[in-house]
């Protein structure tokens, strides 16, 4: 660990790269709360798979490798399949899973062709255009990452500057509509950030795992919090801490890519959320079911002995233990925990109704609340 | 042509029908992005299958990796359940979180295994025809041809042994479990076969493509017809089309087999999108104009019914009036009187007596919107079309 540290203040190199996945991982968790929130999850993936043969192309038009160009190729191409993926759905009866599928496959084939086209051309400056299927963040340079800073701050005004239209839009389009918003202006500002922050991440992450950087740390923020606004801080602050991490770890070992690294740190604040998150995670939901399971049960003993009690003068006549045989769900444990609650009281082998315990078990039908 | 390439073309459309059916169904069910899940997620599977057996071909690596594309969709639903996160997340999360593990895995080995990740997810169906099973010295064929040949087979079976239950289960489950059918049998029977096939013809198309060869028939000819039966025999037909067009167009331009295909199936459905009859783009477009005429114009009828001034009918006044532009009011105009429904003196417009009855039925139709009255009103529509 320290040694990393050490490393990362002397390695400029390395300064960069941690800066740009940060950068990176921030603007994708923003931006990717908004394609969950949308059910719009798996078009990311379309679109980061769409975007190859407009990498391919530019290159082939232009015969050079100039990295802003080919991310403008990656924007076009991943535009035109979202328009695509639209028109497919809107137009016929195909659903959207059909349709992102057909885009994804198609034009990734195409992107295939394009590329093995390009490698058997003579002038073959081509080498690096594959790593835009698995990404290389080692690759990036300073101007990138700067590149990427403005997009990411570009990005975040627009956000700020609508951040009403984008809830509106988000939780009740239609209500949206009949406010005079133009939603079809704000949804298509919405998709095509999505698609500007996948294109950014092709050439550290890959085309293959993009998706799951837009996905992962949204659906680990969306487990803390109901707030949009905080939804969206977190998601931002997952992002970031996965990249800073994943690069941390795979600048430590050999033989690492930096993307997959990322893409299992971002899948970990997943997991951790869905287990540990104090309002929807499992194991709070599991805990409150044992708690709910134990009531019931506590409760129904506290019944019997009402029924037994109630036939006499005074409440709190103490009886035997031994009357519960009959009864199936008690324990020492649960009669202690009654105890405990004020509801009866124990007194060697013997137990008794307190007042506060028999008005419970009388009410216990009657007050619903 | 040369016996390499005749076995190339054979494997290719081998793969085709060996996805194309299994693909009909993950169309139907709107599941076809599992294909996707599962060919991406089978990648650590496929490795540790090499660590151990060191070749591409045997039982046990296909075993494991179609254990792993089985996982991914016990787990895909596992995350359903909990309805933590949207059906479509809980897809986007698992197979990436799968597949890294998977690069990372090679990655670390990559000394030791002759495997990398471009081979799994593009593939290479060029070099297949290399690898023959030689039996007791008889040279019995390439080895990837009856690993396909086999999962053909069985898909085939299975299919004809449960086509029914398949059927039904697809488009009624709550039907197939009345019937006493177990949907989630079927369902998970359909995963595997999936799985299988996935991990089967990754070696030659490579994982992603998989989806393409899954997905891109069905959808095609499910534009074109509703018929299952229609649609698993068309679906075959469009692939090993596909696979056989693509692999001459790879040959001429020298490039990758597989993508070529893919695109090859890309413009295919492109073109079924745009010219299907019914619905394709074009003939929607087409539709959805014809409807808005014939709305435009049934609201120019309300209002001829409803002003019986004289000076409210005249033509110049109408265009006022109702606020259309002179084109479309012409049309509208050329339409109705086409039918009959108006007459037209001394630029006056009147209702002809079918235009009447016509329109009464209309009001009768909107004033207590009862759908049997909307047939009546839709046979009088296709009048208009003729």
């Amino acid at each position: 660990m320290k040694q990393y540290f050490d490393l990362l203040m002397m390695d400029y190199t390395l300064q960069i790269i941690t800066l740009g996945t940060a950068v990176l991982g921030a603007l994708c968790g923003v931006l990717g709360s908004f394609a969950v929130l949308r059910k719009q999850s798996l078009l990311g993936d379309a679109i980061s798979h769409a975007s190859l043969p407009g990498i391919a192309i530019v290159f082939l038009v232009l015969g050079v490798k100039n990295n802003n160009g080919l991310l403008f190729g990656a924007l076009l191409s991943g535009l035109v399949s979202a328009v695509f993926i639209k028109g497919i759905i809107s137009k016929t009866h195909l659903k959207s899973d059909t349709a992102l599928g057909v885009v994804l496959s198609t034009f990734f084939g195409f992107g295939m062709l394009l590329l093995t086209y390009i490698q058997k051309l003579p002038n073959a400056n081509q080498s690096g255009l594959e790593k835009y299927l698995f990404g290389q963040a080692a690759t990036l340079l300073a101007s990138d990452v700067w590149l990427m800073s403005a997009i990411a701050g570009i990005a975040l005004i627009v956000v700020l500057l609508f951040w009403k239209e984008f809830k509106m839009v988000l939780f009740d389009a239609d209500y949206t509509t009949t406010l005079g918003f133009h939603v079809k202006f704000i949804d298509t500002l919405m998709t095509s950030f999505i698609v500007i922050a996948i294109v950014l991440g092709l050439q550290t992450v890959g085309v293959v795992l993009m998706s799951a950087m837009l996905l992962a740390p949204a659906a680990a923020a969306r487990q803390w919090t109901n707030s949009l606004s905080k939804m969206v801080f977190l998601a931002g602050i997952f992002g970031a801490t996965s990249g800073v991490l994943g690069t941390a770890i795979s600048a430590s070992a050999n033989n690492l890519s930096t993307g997959p690294v990322i893409v299992l740190i971002a899948t970990v604040f997943v997991m951790i959320s869905f287990v540990f998150s104090p309002i929807r995670g499992l194991l709070f939901r599991q805990i409150k079911l044992w708690k709910n399971r134990n009531d019931l049960k506590l409760m129904k003993t506290l019944l019997f002995m009402y029924n037994i009690a109630k036939n006499h003068e005074n409440i709190s006549h103490p009886h035997k233990i031994q009357l519960l045989n009959n009864f199936q769900g008690y324990t020492r444990k649960s009669l202690k925990s009654l105890e405990s609650e004020e509801l009866i009281l124990l007194d060697k082998g013997d137990w008794s109704l307190t007042e506060k315990g028999f008005d419970t078990a009388k009410n216990l039908y009657t007050n619903q609340s | 042509m040369t016996n390499a390439q005749l076995e190339i073309q054979i494997i290719l459309s081998l793969v085709a029908v060996a996805c194309a059916l299994p693909g009909v169904f993950l169309v139907l069910r709107k599941m076809a992005l599992i294909s996707d899940a599962i060919s991406h997620s089978i990648l650590p599977g496929i490795v540790i299958g090499f660590f151990i057996t060191q070749d591409l071909a045997s039982p046990l690596l296909i075993l494991m990796a179609t254990l792993t594309g089985v996982l991914t969709v016990v787990l895909v639903e596992y995350i359903q359940k909990t309805g933590l996160v949207k059906e479509d997340t809980a897809i986007g999360l698992v197979f990436p979180a799968l597949f890294s593990l998977g690069v990372i895995l090679i990655a670390r080995n990559a000394g030791d295994v002759h495997l990398d990740v471009d081979a799994v997810l593009l593939g290479e169906v060029a070099f297949a025809p290399f690898d023959r099973w030689m039996y007791n010295g008889i040279d019995m064929g390439p080895k990837s041809l009856w690993m396909i040949g086999t999962i053909l087979s069985v898909s085939i079976i299975m299919l004809m042994m449960f086509y029914k239950e398949l059927k039904i289960a697809t488009f009624d489950a709550g039907l197939a479990a009345s019937l006493g059918f177990t949907p989630i049998g079927i369902h998970y029977g359909l995963m595997t076969i999936s799985s299988v096939t996935t991990v089967g013809a990754f070696d030659a198309i490579g994982a992603i493509l998989v989806v393409a060869f899954m997905i891109v028939p069905p959808a095609c000819v499910y534009l074109l017809t509703t018929n299952l039966k229609k649609m698993l025999i068309g679906s075959s037909l469009v692939g090993i089309f596909a696979s056989i067009t693509g692999y001459w167009v790879a040959h001429v331009l020298d490039t990758s087999i597989a993508g070529t295909i893919a695109t090859v199936l890309g413009l295919l459905f492109f073109v079924v999108y745009l010219f299907a009859p019914n619905k394709g783009y074009i003939s929607q477009w087409y539709k959805t104009k014809q409807q808005k005429t014939e709305v435009a114009m049934l609201v120019f009828m309300l209002h001829l019914a409803n002003h019986e001034d004289e000076s409210e009918r005249n033509i110049n006044h109408l265009q006022e009036h109702i606020n259309w532009t002179k084109q479309r009011a012409k049309k509208v105009l050329k339409l109705a009187s086409q039918n009959n429904m108006i007459e037209i003196e001394d630029g006056v417009i009147n209702l002809t007596v079918k235009g009447l009855s016509f329109t009464e039925k209309a009001i009768s139709y909107i004033s207590d919107n009862k759908n049997s009255e909307l047939e009546g009103i839709k046979q009088n529509f296709f009048l208009f079309r003729g």
